[in-house]
């Protein structure tokens, strides 16, 4: 795994969605990221992230941790594969990935 | 909707192609059937390997399809990729859809996987030219940013019908590759107007390269591939032999390796140096000239 970076969040006691059918968005490539956004039984939010960009965590959990304020999402399960995209193409991303499975709040 | 086909995803092409609603995905990103090859390589895999193939409708009639990504690794063909798109074919033998359609966008074999991908694109031309054997119509669409080379501009060139737009480009070796063995002087990569005018949708027009050339829309592309369905050029000795007797007319007016303006001319475009400013339609009417070469 020389050169990626995995890692785990997972955020708990969101809302819980209505069943939704697996979404994707976005395309891996220099600077961008795709999503996978799927349903999971329970209320929390789990996120798996591989990354060609070592060693930014830190900035990786903030950015997940405000996606979690912002949706407050539970019952799904969102795994990532990012090519060095920046935090605000992150949050879109995200935006658009929650967006497709029709849970953006009102 | 977006009004460019280049600009679009593979899976918004594929949407915006077949009958709203109809794509039904095999192996979709949450089957996560990804690359054994690229985590290795400390490069992260995409859900899909870069292809989205199922079954869809094309004008009320059952098609199977497959989209390309070319963003993702240039749309290389890498083992997993290439196997979808070759189990997609062979399943076309069993199903006998009526056509299978090909969204190309593809830099060719990606380079990580090596043989691998080198397997999976000879597999992929094998299985093609299966299909196309069996009097399905295969439509091949060129319509992406990073156009369609390498071994699967070989592949789209198997198909029964090329569709392209003018801002497409088809070629076997890509200008970076030409550029990196022969040197600026022979190719220079970074030269817009003479990399679109050797390998672009119109150059493939007027040389016969291509059969249906088309604006950079995605509905001008649905169009074709639902009138596509229609064509079949069977698989024959005789279809070969003028194929080869075509290529033949087209190395002796192109002995010295001219440039395209110069090719046109000599294939009878009245006023070459025209071409690059015309519109898809405009340059349509100027093939009866030249009649392919």
């Amino acid at each position: 795994m020389v050169g990626m970076e995995t890692l785990h969040y997972a955020f708990d006691g969101g809302r819980a969605l209505p069943p939704f059918a697996p979404a994707l968005v976005g395309v891996v490539a220099s600077g961008n990221l795709e999503v996978l956004v799927e349903p999971a039984s329970g209320t929390g939010c789990r996120i798996d992230v591989d990354t060609s960009a070592r060693g930014f965590g830190p900035i990786w959990e903030a950015v997940l941790r405000d996606f979690h304020a912002r949706h407050g999402l539970g019952g799904l399960v969102v795994s990532i594969h990012d090519m060095g995209a920046t935090p605000a193409v992150v949050s879109l991303r995200l935006d658009q990935a929650i967006s497709a499975i029709g849970g953006a709040t009102p | 909707m977006n009004a460019s086909f280049a600009e679009l995803s593979a899976r918004e092409r594929l949407a915006a192609v077949v009958d709203a609603g109809s794509f039904h995905e095999w192996l979709p990103p949450s089957e996560r059937v990804t690359s054994p090859h690229l985590a290795q390589l400390g490069v992260p895999a995409a859900f899909d390997d870069g292809v989205a193939i199922g079954r869809a409708a094309l004008d009320g009639r059952t098609i199977l399809v497959a989209a390309q990504e070319g963003e993702f690794m240039g749309g290389g063909v890498g083992e997993v990729h290439g196997a979808k798109l070759v189990g997609l074919l062979r399943r076309a033998l069993r199903d006998r859809p009526d056509a299978v359609v090909l969204l190309a966008e593809s830099g060719g074999v990606r380079l990580h996987e090596a043989n691998a991908g080198l397997i999976a694109v000879s597999e992929v031309m094998r299985a093609l030219l299966d299909v196309r054997a069996a009097g399905i119509p295969t439509v091949v669409l060129i319509g992406g940013a990073n156009g369609c080379f390498g071994g699967m501009g070989i592949v789209a060139r198997c198909a029964d019908t090329v569709v392209m737009s003018d801002i497409a480009r088809h070629a076997m070796s890509g200008p970076e590759v030409i550029e990196s063995a022969h040197g600026a002087g022979e190719f220079d990569s970074r030269d817009r107007a003479l990399v679109w005018r050797t390998t672009g949708g119109k150059h493939r027009w007027l040389t016969g390269d291509c059969d249906v050339l088309v604006e950079d829309d995605p509905d001008a592309f649905r169009a074709a591939a639902i009138a596509a369905m229609a064509r079949h050029r069977p698989l024959t000795l005789a279809a070969l032999q003028q194929e080869s007797a075509l290529l033949q007319r087209r190395a002796d007016v192109d002995g010295d390796n001219a440039d395209a303006f110069e090719l046109w001319s000599r294939l009878g475009v009245a006023d070459a140096r025209s071409v690059p400013d015309l519109d898809a339609a405009a340059v349509r009417a100027l093939r009866p000239a030249t009649g392919g070469a």
